[in-house]
């Protein structure tokens, strides 16, 4: 067992890869409680709505992105060609692109035997457990191994709830009407909310849920790219009204 | 449809937003104005989710719900404990709770 030592408040703490590694899985299991729920339900809408078993379950293995795969699932089963979903994907999944970019810092010493799978792997719940990880003041060399632990976790838990969902798939026909849905939104919830600490991310979200709300009967789910493209054009045009009032006010004084 | 083409492209886009900026951005930099809007991305996606799926539980507008009570306090949970088990735990109790009392009553 590799150690390193560092220090932390003074005192020399001692920290393995393992324990770094558990520390990952154990800060990721209060999240799995809220995607558990979600991968059954992904599962059985997966069935339902016309994929086959091993298309659905090759969706959790090789996309791994839920509320991509939650969309392109309600998609299939309304019938909407293949083209339409992959673009609906990439814009539900642009919003890794900024976890990616602000980790990057973090993994630069890695390598592609490091930087592939933690690419892969990185979704709403690890990211949100990992960024409070990586910053923190202690110098533990090992921060990646928490973060494979925190990937891993959540990686098997998707697949095994998926697989719980395709088997009850059949049984459970409107598996809506059991509300298990509604953990995704909950959990959502409770990544969203700690985000919106400037005036101009608040502009964002108030945009994005009225848009969202005001096009939710568009056709083949466009009302969420519209919702979101407009919460982003709100939240950079607020940076700018923010200035404005300040200058009015000099003016005046 | 040919839903192995629709994995595959599926696995393609997603992998190309998530690993490359992974890799890139602690060497190369990106514009400033594509930086400042991807701050918004996460917030603007994951609300556009969100709100419908609340205020539209079953496809028409309906501001009074176990979804929306539920998310309500889902909410205050999380901007005071900034913790996401005490938002679910809270989130999906009280949804369930008001479930059964509706389905009850």
């Amino acid at each position: 067992m590799q150690l390193a030592f560092f220090t932390q408040g003074g005192k020399v703490v001692t920290i393995s890869k393992q324990a770094e590694f558990w520390r990952g899985v154990k800060d990721t299991l209060p999240l799995i409680l809220g995607t558990v729920p979600f991968g059954i339900v992904f599962g059985a809408l997966g069935v339902n709505g016309g994929l086959s078993p091993l298309a659905t379950l090759s969706m959790s293995l090789f996309v791994y992105a839920g509320s991509s795969q939650f969309v392109a699932a309600g998609l299939v089963a309304s019938g909407v060609g293949a083209g339409f979903i992959i673009l609906t994907t990439l814009v539900v999944n642009l919003r890794h692109m900024l976890y990616a970019a602000s980790l990057s810092p973090y993994v630069q010493s890695l390598g592609q035997r490091w930087l592939l799978p933690l690419g892969f792997s990185l979704t709403d719940e690890t990211f949100a457990v990992v960024a409070r990880r990586y910053p923190e003041a202690d110098d533990s060399p090992y921060k990646h191994w928490y973060h494979l632990g925190s990937a891993l976790a959540m990686y098997s838990n998707w697949q095994l709830s998926t697989v719980l969902g395709i088997a009850a798939g059949t049984q459970l026909q409107s598996i809506a009407a059991w509300g298990l849905d509604f953990a995704m939104v909950v959990t959502f919830v409770g990544i969203v909310v700690p985000l919106l600490v400037s005036r101009p991310l608040v502009v964002c979200a108030l945009v994005a849920s009225v848009v969202a709300v005001l096009t939710a009967g568009m056709p083949n789910k466009l009302g969420l790219l519209v919702a979101a493209g407009a919460g982003i054009a709100a939240g950079v045009a607020a940076e700018h009204w923010r200035a404005e009032p300040t200058l009015a006010q000099e003016a005046q004084a | 449809m040919n839903e192995w083409l629709l994995v595959v492209g599926m696995a393609i886009v997603t992998f190309a937003v998530r690993y490359p900026p992974l890799v890139l951005v602690g060497r190369v930099a990106l514009p400033r104005a594509v930086l400042r809007a991807l701050r918004y991305v996460p917030v603007a996606v994951l609300t556009a989710i969100i709100v419908p799926a609340v205020l539209l539980p079953e496809g028409a507008f309906t501001p009074i719900s176990p979804h929306a009570l539920a998310s309500v306090v889902a909410g205050i949970v999380a901007w005071r404990t900034r913790q996401l088990l005490p938002t679910i735990t809270a989130g999906m109790g009280l949804f369930l709770l008001l479930r059964m009392l509706a389905n009850g009553a």
